[in-house]
């Protein structure tokens, strides 16, 4: 099955972060990556920019409306996303767990539809 | 049975249908043509059978059954008729409880699920124990498969690598299942009896599972021993007796001499302690005392101070407040519990005010007694312990 990990941070946090700190959070991501391609589990996988950059886009009534942002104003924001293959679950959850995001912010675990035949 | 047909076929519905099929073809069969060598093994064959007519006859059916080819349910089926040493039944039915106690199901969903599934209750005695409409149990059950379908949760024994992490959440929700049964929750003894038994029941089946596992050994014991006083521990009123007051001929031998076996056992294999086999051995102290001066408290101190490392909660603290109440007096109880209501954590917890108001009673001390009862009162939910506090209450006038 293939799984769509969220990564979930908050953005204020990560836009604060030292340039040290940066630097050891990409060569983690850097690692995490290449162990998952070598797994053959990666379809895909990107970092987002932040939430400022971002618009909604909306169709009410045939007009398209066009917001700044993102919708909800939460604590957590989405800043990237992993597409894996996994047998099941289980290991989508054991590789969700070994994205380096998941110790401060949190993972969310979705599995994809699979194609209509 | 259900277990070998749910990982045949991968799916909670088709093998509920089958194994209903099975069972019909059974009586229709037996009688004429003897009952087959292996039955099991017959059941499973036939269910499998039918349920593959049914894909082949449904539309509908092929889309649930998510990739899993009729060839490769065939050829899996042909190895359970293969196979008269009846352990891959045992097996399904742990790779059962693993997928009912799966860490991404709720809470309610595991129990609800461990109790329909693994238990074979049915949906409305699960409605009845939990107080819930047999429409809502229904849905509820309907959720937690459409979840472990859609979300490809494996019909599967976990990865030796979180295997000890699942098991004590299976553990966790077995304990659960006790505790509803336990509490008095559901208003009538018999249903509140039954459920405890069921979850002794998987205590026993986990125990044959997973054979020697110090926390499988170490609950199975706590729930055996605290259900040997479940005849004692309500008086004939319904009125909740405490350990205490209770007649202890009425506790059940056979189940405390179990239990008792198991708590040696379980302490006796090496490496980490299970907090259930702690517990269990405080429960086990509890029963050996054949009156309750024989009670060896020091001990019981000891052994909540060991839980309080392994398991640190305010609840395990207030009992051990208690205990130490029996060994050196309410004065000492009294600063424990004082220091733990500070921390303000518990301040709703109707025991932490009733067992307040109890050393303070020792102590001397009514009018301050008399407000941690009342403090105990206003917390108390269950009917039986509001009667309880209420006749504590009354001795003050």
């Amino acid at each position: 099955m293939q799984y769509l990990l969220l990564i979930y941070a908050n953005e204020k946090e990560i836009a604060a972060m030292s340039p040290t700190a940066l630097g050891s959070m990409t060569a983690e991501y850097m690692e995490f990556t290449k162990g998952i391609v070598q797994a053959g589990q990666f379809k895909a996988g990107d970092r987002l920019k932040s939430t400022s950059a971002a618009t909604t886009v909306r169709v009410r009534n045939g007009q398209v409306t066009t917001t700044d942002g993102p919708f909800a104003e939460t604590r957590e924001q989405l800043g990237g996303y992993y597409l894996v293959d996994a047998k099941n679950l289980d290991e989508a959850i054991a590789i969700a767990g070994r994205v380096p995001g998941a110790k401060w912010g949190s993972i969310e675990v979705r599995p994809i539809w699979p194609p209509q035949t | 049975m259900l277990a070998t047909l749910i990982r045949l076929l991968g799916d909670f519905d088709l093998a509920e249908e089958a194994r209903q099929e099975a069972f019909t073809a059974a009586l229709e069969q037996w009688p004429t043509r003897g009952v087959p060598q292996n039955p099991g093994a017959w059941l499973i064959r036939t269910g499998r059978n039918k349920a593959v007519d049914r894909i082949r006859r449904d539309a509908v059916f092929r889309t649930k059954v998510q990739g899993r080819e009729i060839a490769s349910i065939e050829a899996d089926a042909e190895g359970v008729a293969e196979d008269t040493e009846g352990d891959t039944f045992g097996d399904d039915r742990l790779r059962l409880i693993f997928t009912c106690c799966h860490p991404a199901l709720s809470r309610e969903a595991h129990v609800a699920l461990t109790l329909r599934e693994v238990c074979g209750l049915t949906t409305q005695a699960v409605a009845r124990a939990f107080l819930v409409s047999e429409e809502t149990m229904a849905q509820r059950l309907v959720r937690a498969k459409r979840k472990i379908r859609d979300a490809g949760i494996p019909y599967e024994t976990p990865e030796p690598a979180v295997l000890d992490q699942r098991i004590q959440g299976v553990l966790a929700v077995v304990y659960g299942v006790f505790t509803e049964g336990y509490a008095l929750t559901s208003g009538t003894q018999l249903v509140d009896a039954e459920i405890c038994a069921e979850a002794i029941r998987l205590g026993r089946l986990l125990d044959e599972l997973l054979p020697m596992h110090p926390g499988v050994m170490g609950l199975l014991a706590l729930m055996l021993l605290h259900d040997a006083r479940r005849r004692a521990r309500v008086s004939h009123t319904g009125d909740v007796v405490l350990l205490d007051d209770q007649n202890r001929t009425l506790w059940e031998r056979d189940k405390i001499s179990e239990g008792l076996m198991l708590v040696d056992r379980a302490l006796s294999i090496p490496g980490q302690i299970s907090p259930y086999a702690v517990q269990a051995a405080i429960a086990a102290l509890h029963a050996r005392a054949q009156r309750k001066e024989e009670t060896d408290w020091p001990q019981i101190v000891g052994l909540y101070e060991v839980l309080l490392r392994l398991q640190p909660s305010p609840v395990v603290e207030l009992n051990h407040a208690v205990a130490v109440s029996m060994v050196d007096g309410p004065a000492r109880a009294l600063n424990l519990i004082d220091s733990l209501a500070a921390r303000g954590q518990v301040s709703e917890y109707h025991l932490l005010h009733a067992a307040r108001g109890q050393f303070l009673q020792q102590l001397a001390r009514p009018e301050e007694a008399r407000e941690a009862y009342r403090a105990a009162l206003a917390f108390a939910t269950l009917e039986p312990e509001r009667r309880l506090l209420m006749a504590r209450l009354a001795g003050f006038d």
